[in-house]
């Protein structure tokens, strides 16, 4: 008998544990680790503190392609999560997926959420627009590509520290200096495609790919072999051949050589910002992506990479209310500001902007307004992002491409006329593929 | 000699290979199938709209001339891979079949990175020629030789090679070592008698009697080859330089897994089980028939 009443008595404290009313689980699957995935926790962790109806689970899925297969994987055995972050080159994949995905406006209009557009940062809300303003995904984590670069090696060298190059013709004159002061990674740069190709095109005001780049139609096709861009090329090889430029690897793997006081000066992210500031032991600056003085209308703006949050299709009402309320959640001023200083990455709003800048933020941390004032300006119909199926391939044959030239292999201009002609030919198929 | 159990029951021997019947069926044909029946679609990466397209697949995969340069990539990956992990292993297993002491320890050390995943392996070996701070990519600075896998096609593929062949080694160990044990000893006894050198023993009779082992492990080996190592690959190199080390399976794994092309990937699948499939028949016939068991 006594064992019975034991049972008993734990089987009610259990069901006590268990809330009155159940909680409706979201599920935000996300690529975000070290820093900013703390940062993620931290955020879902203080919008389940805020209310009681939804608790938002936050599952690290690996990288951006890693948890995007994950979500696919997931979608087609009927288990997606409903919140995934895609990254940015993901976007007309997502977009052309049209039954696997719900509409940003339409779950905040369904969600009975305020929710006005003009709110957010149009050169970030822009990007994830669709052609009849309806925003299809949240911009959650957007970054731009900045100059980063060690203040003491600029000392050591006799360069002013506080006078980051800003044009080429600069970054290969400071470059020189490091050289000689005994550095042995003077510039260096992740992302090749998006630094060097995509946001070098924004910033000068030229196209990456016809259509505006790819914003007016599927039957874009890229442009990235220009007199201007093969003129880059050339410059860059010619660094690499004086030592002046390292190529450390595809992808984000040269942020690592920065961060670890290898390399002197680095462009990438803006949000390799929180990275920096946690683990680089030296004096750290943050300058203006470079350019050609002589080129008109340089500098332009430069266009967004990181990524957005998808909600996905085929989940009940009330789920759709949870994700609708975390979406306001994450847009508050408050919350937006403090994720923005805390990472780097873009602000979402343009309160979230403003109350950073009031808060005298900028003021403290020199450079991490460039990101914003890079961004926060008007943009052209060329400059308004890139935004291209297949894109994922694109930028791995710009990489195959360009290795060569690093290499010594191939010329600039073959090098850009073959990673276009390879690159049309994924564009081609895209549009094939999603005719209807 | 033909060996043949006669079972008196006519169902008996049925239920006994069900089992790996079933398994053959579930984690073999069905993927199998799979493949063959995606290989004539073409899907959105989500899988809303699908399309069936035919040879188109095929057809793509066969116009595209850097596919078919991955096929003399793939060659003279597999053939490194087998050939170094191969000999490599059968150095380490004539010599601990001589240890006397501490054998048992030997052979779990050697045996030890068959576990190891072939991610791991890649992220391993990378980290060893990492420039400039690598262990070893240090160590060669300091010979004077420079050490760029990063941009030099032929380091790339060596990393590769020893990421690979490095997990391999364990696995071809065992097996010789288990051969070199089943060779009578009577033989060589006989062979020192009549004054051969151990040399001489081991390539006129340790060796020929090793062939049947030699044979299957070329067999798994070149298997391991073709279709694991699509990990140790993304990991140390991503394919590159250029498309210098994108090996057959690699490819089949970027489209299918990155760039989300499901028929393009299955084909490609269809093309590696067909060489497989090849490759395993023509060395049965025409190889195991020259081979005594």
């Amino acid at each position: 008998m006594r064992s019975k009443a034991k049972l008993a008595i734990a089987a009610l404290s259990a069901l006590m544990l268990v809330p009155a009313q159940a909680q409706t689980e979201i599920q935000w699957w996300h690529s975000m680790g070290g820093a900013l995935g703390e940062w993620v926790n931290d955020l879902a962790r203080d919008f389940n503190a805020s209310q009681k109806d939804y608790k938002v689970t936050p599952t690290f899925k690996g990288s951006y392609d890693e948890s995007m297969t994950a979500a696919i994987a997931a979608f087609r055995a009927g288990n997606a999560p409903h919140i995934l972050q895609v990254f940015e080159v993901g976007t007309a994949t997502m977009m052309a997926s049209k039954g696997a995905i719900k509409p940003v406006t339409e779950v905040m209009k369904e969600g009975g959420q305020k929710f006005d557009q003009n709110a957010y940062v149009p050169a970030v809300a822009g990007y994830y627009t669709a052609p009849n303003g309806q925003m299809l995904s949240f911009p959650f984590n957007s970054s731009t590509p900045v100059f980063h670069y060690n203040k003491d090696a600029f000392k050591a060298a006799g360069l002013d520290p506080e006078k980051p190059p800003t044009t080429w013709p600069e970054v290969a004159l400071a470059a020189a200096k490091l050289k000689a002061s005994g550095h042995k990674c003077p510039f260096t740069t992740s992302w090749i495609s998006w630094t060097q190709l995509e946001s070098f095109s924004a910033w000068h005001n030229v196209l990456f790919a016809s259509k505006n780049n790819g914003f007016d139609g599927l039957d874009t096709r890229l442009v990235f072999n220009s007199p201007l861009h093969v003129r880059h090329i050339e410059n860059l090889a010619n660094m690499a051949k004086s030592g002046l430029f390292v190529y450390k690897g595809r992808g984000n793997a040269a942020d690592a050589t920065f961060v670890s006081g290898e390399c002197a000066m680095a462009t990438g992210s803006s949000a390799l910002y929180g990275n920096v500031v946690r683990n680089g032991k030296f004096g750290y600056g943050i300058g203006t992506l470079p350019y050609y003085p002589d080129v008109q209308g340089a500098p332009q703006n430069t266009v967004i990479g990181g990524a957005s949050l998808w909600v996905m299709n085929g989940k009940k009402a009330t789920d759709y209310k949870g994700v609708a309320a975390f979406f306001s959640y994450l847009s508050q001023p408050e919350v937006a500001a403090k994720s923005h200083q805390r990472t780097g990455y873009l602000p979402v709003t343009k309160a979230s902007f403003e109350l950073t800048d009031k808060s005298g933020f900028y003021k403290k941390n020199p450079g991490t307004d460039v990101s914003v004032t890079q961004m926060i300006r008007k943009t052209t119909d060329k400059s308004r992002g890139v935004r291209l199926g297949n894109f994922v391939q694109v930028r791995t044959i710009i990489d195959e491409e360009l290795e060569g030239v690093w290499a010594g292999k191939k010329a600039p201009k073959e090098a850009l006329d073959l990673a276009v002609k390879r690159g049309n030919e994924q564009l081609e198929r895209f549009q094939k593929a999603n005719k209807s | 000699m033909e060996k043949r159990v006669l079972f008196k029951s006519a169902w008996l021997p049925w239920v006994l290979v069900a089992p790996q019947m079933a398994i053959v069926l579930v984690f073999f044909f069905w993927p199998a199938g799979q493949a063959l029946y995606q290989s004539v679609l073409q899907e959105d990466a989500f899988g809303t709209s699908r399309e069936f397209v035919g040879w188109e697949n095929f057809q793509r995969l066969f116009d595209d001339a850097s596919y078919l340069a991955s096929f003399k990539t793939t060659a003279v990956f597999s053939l490194w891979v087998a050939a170094s992990s191969m000999s490599l292993a059968l150095l380490l297993a004539v010599m601990a079949n001589r240890v006397a002491r501490l054998a048992g320890f030997y052979k779990t050390l050697l045996i030890w990175p068959y576990a190891v995943a072939p991610v791991v392996a890649g992220v391993l070996w990378l980290m060893l020629f990492a420039s400039p701070y690598g262990v070893i990519a240090y160590a060669l600075q300091a010979m004077g030789l420079p050490w760029n896998h990063l941009l030099d096609a032929d380091h790339a593929m060596a990393l590769i090679v020893m990421a690979a062949a490095w997990k391999q080694v364990s696995y071809n160990f065992l097996f010789f070592l288990a051969g070199l044990q089943s060779i009578p000893q009577s033989l060589i006894e006989a062979a020192a008698i009549d004054g051969a050198s151990p040399w001489r023993r081991f390539w006129t009779i340790v060796f020929p009697l090793l062939a049947p082992t030699t044979f299957f492990l070329l067999v798994m080996n070149v298997i391991y080859a073709f279709f694991d190592t699509f990990g140790t690959v993304d990991a140390a190199t991503h394919g590159g330089p250029g498309k210098d080390t994108s090996i057959l399976v690699y490819k089949v794994y970027y489209d299918g897994f990155k760039a989300l092309d499901m028929g393009g990937s299955a084909a490609q699948s269809v093309v590696l089980m067909l060489i497989v499939i090849a490759l395993t028949v023509v060395q049965f016939r025409f190889v195991e028939r020259k081979i005594e068991y």
